[in-house]
């Protein structure tokens, strides 16, 4: 490949000519090896940063594998992915804060902040969402599909759609910080002895990210053990071949945006119950994070999706050690990058290439 | 409003369409052209703009604070002093526009390469990357606070009420030198390398062109367009912050003109420009809900989808040309 004007095999042949292949190998491996020590030191040294860390990547998986999916089946980057999550949380504020009486919810559940008519609200604010990903693709996305339209037609017609609900958010709610129902709860401790450090965290962080392995779990179970699952799976990976075979490929559609929509809305929701509040552009800013999991796991991949937003939080939080924490996108935007140049097909493989 | 305020008015708008259209031009270049996907508009029009206004303002006074220690006024520094921002003002356009090619070219060398929605993902990234380094760095344009009192240009020939009917003029000359430029070029034989690119890679690599140095030079001009774009929206506005630069306002809605008007054609770009301006800069004499400024959203969104679902070439699609 040719970087900055210079040719790199030219470069690496040069290289060759004087230490030799075994030689370039040899050095090759011995950065590795550095780098990853170096890394495994800082995630040490740092263990509060990267227990935070790992946590956060809890919040990213839960949007990241709903965005990875979608990509794989639909093929194209559904940049409304992050708006959806917006919805969706405001959807179940609306359930908790206006349409239930105020009292169900003054008590928060055991350790966590949230209030118990959070558990009524989830699942109202998923399956609206669910539904309105299921129309928004009957209306926007399968008609540009029929007219088989080019991937960036149908990636802006998903700009599109964000805008407008967004701008539908903000029609209804208004723009200002919204609070959540919360409680101030303890953070969990954790002292470390022989570290000398002292790991804090909101227990919050582990409710949302053990709902995130379990959604990715149940969506494992889905795909590999069901009917509809397997279908899903072999219209994403060839849509002719699997409509031949007699799968109804528009109702595997169907499902894959009900099913994004839902984990869509799980994220919005959970975030903005961990966090306490919520803002109209709360999804939006987990677009980058979520789309450098997406990369980093490889397109179309939800399980490396989720492994990817786990690694994505890591770099993210212990980056904070020696960058200002504000600078967190622009770290997501490197990985992004470095990811994309030096292997896109991201660390697990992608669904198709 | 009597008449002279609705003249005011009007010019207001036509000023931004014009700034605009300069931008979609850019944007024209990038995914009508080339089919270059680049979400991260809002990085060049922002670059554009500050390098623009710090090149122009005067720097901070020694006795005020201020966390920034540039401040242009470069033209003191350079011993071009007392030339004035008349004659400066081209100077710091191409300025403008030289720094957005150069950090194009920089971020295109690594990432042009890439499939189109893998563009896509990184340059969405690259938009916001570049509001946060002018957000945080306080240093550099004063953070947050933006920067204030970018001097006028040619101010001294009318009273400050009515400088815009001064500079709206300046704005559509550049944008018709830009215009030129990009449409001879855009016929150019280097243009229909271009275009040859956008329709079929492989084919114009086949043919023995070198893919990648057309989509870097493609990706560095249509930046510097935008660039130039950027910082004539620093001087019509008089005063930038980061926020002027956030997603919807700086890349959105240039991609929304685009589609609009028509991507693949220049004018399709000015008029999608002066289309979606109007009805943004005017919704806000709409009746009853129609005037909430969140509906400009819903309304730009709902167009997007709309034009690409039912016209999809725009309202002025594009010519095929003979070959």
């Amino acid at each position: 490949m040719e970087l900055l004007g210079i040719n790199t095999h030219t470069v690496r042949d040069a290289v060759v000519s004087v230490i030799g292949e075994r030689g370039a190998r040899a050095v090759v491996w011995t950065f590795v090896a550095l780098v990853s020590a170096f890394a495994a030191w800082i995630l040490v040294t740092r263990l509060d940063l990267t227990v935070i860390g790992l946590l956060i990547g809890g919040v990213y998986a839960l949007g990241a594998v709903g965005l990875s999916l979608v990509y794989g089946n639909m093929h194209f980057p559904n940049i409304a992915h992050g708006d959806t999550m917006t919805a969706a949380a405001f959807v179940a504020l609306a359930v908790m804060v206006t349409w239930l009486p105020e009292t169900w919810s003054m008590n928060s559940v055991g350790m966590f902040t949230f209030p118990y008519t959070l558990f009524i609200a989830l699942p109202i604010g998923m399956a609206v969402v669910a539904l309105g990903s299921v129309l928004i693709d009957r209306f926007v996305y399968r008609r540009l599909r029929l007219k088989a339209a080019q991937l960036g037609v149908i990636t802006l017609a998903s700009l599109g759609v964000a805008i407008a609900l967004r701008g539908l958010i903000q029609y209804i709610w208004g723009t200002e910080i919204q609070n959540y129902p919360r409680e101030s709860k303890k953070f969990l401790r954790w002292d470390v002895e022989f570290l000398d450090t002292t790991v804090l965290v909101p227990p919050d962080m582990i409710f949302v990210f053990a709902a995130a392995v379990v959604l990715t779990l149940a969506l494992y179970l889905f795909l590999n053990l069901t009917r509809a699952g397997k279908a899903m799976r072999a219209a994403a990976d060839n849509e002719d071949l699997a409509a031949i075979s007699g799968i109804n490929v528009e109702r595997t559609h169907m499902l894959t945006w009900a099913i994004a929509g839902a984990t869509a809305g799980a994220a919005g929701i959970l975030f903005a119950a961990g966090q306490g509040q919520l803002l109209t552009i709360s999804g939006w800013k987990l677009m980058i994070p979520m789309f450098a999991a997406v990369v980093a796991g490889g397109i179309g991949n939800p399980y490396g999706a989720f492994a990817g937003a786990i690694m994505i939080g890591v770099i993210g939080e212990v980056s904070t050690d020696w960058l200002d924490p504000t600078y967190k996108p622009a770290v997501f935007f490197g990985a992004i990058i470095v990811m994309l140049l030096v292997r896109p097909r991201g660390l697990f493989g992608a669904s198709r290439v | 409003m009597d008449l002279t305020g609705i003249m005011l008015y009007v010019a207001n708008l036509a000023l931004i369409a014009g700034v605009y259209a300069v931008i979609t031009i850019g944007l024209n270049v990038h995914y009508g052209h080339t089919g270059l996907f680049n979400v991260g508009v809002a990085a060049f029009f922002a670059l554009g703009a500050y390098v623009a206004a710090l090149l122009a303002i005067p720097p901070p006074e020694e006795n005020l604070f201020h966390a920034y220690k540039f401040g242009g006024d470069l033209a003191r520094i350079l011993g071009v002093e007392g030339i004035g921002i008349d004659i400066w003002f081209p100077i710091v356009l191409i300025a403008a526009g030289v720094s957005c090619a150069i950090l194009a070219y920089l971020i295109g060398a690594v990432t042009i390469r890439l499939r189109e929605d893998y563009l896509a993902i990184a340059t969405l990234g690259l938009g916001e990357a570049v509001r946060l380094v002018f957000t945080n760095e306080a240093w550099l344009a004063d953070g947050t606070r933006g920067l204030p009192g970018i001097p006028r240009v040619l101010d001294n020939i009318v009273d400050p009420r009515y400088y815009d009917l001064i500079f709206l003029p300046v704005v559509l000359a550049v944008l018709l030198a830009i215009y030129l430029i990009a449409q001879r070029l855009a016929a150019a034989p280097w243009g229909r390398v271009l275009l040859a690119i956008r329709e079929n890679e492989d084919t114009v690599e086949v043919v023995g062109k070198n893919v990648f140095r057309f989509k870097l030079q493609a990706f560095a001009f249509g930046a510097a367009i935008m660039g130039v774009g950027g910082a004539l929206y620093a001087f019509a506005r008089h005063s930038i912050t980061p926020m002027t630069f956030e997603p919807f306002i700086a890349t959105f809605v240039v991609w929304a003109m685009l589609i609009i008007g028509g991507s693949g054609n220049h004018r399709g770009a000015i008029l999608g420009a002066a289309v979606l301006w109007a009805v943004i800069g005017s919704s806000q004499f709409l009746p009853g809900f129609l005037s909430d400024p969140n509906m400009r959203l819903i309304v730009v969104g709902v167009m997007i989808v709309a034009v690409l679902m039912l016209r999809p070439a725009g309202i002025i699609p594009e010519t095929r040309t003979r070959t």
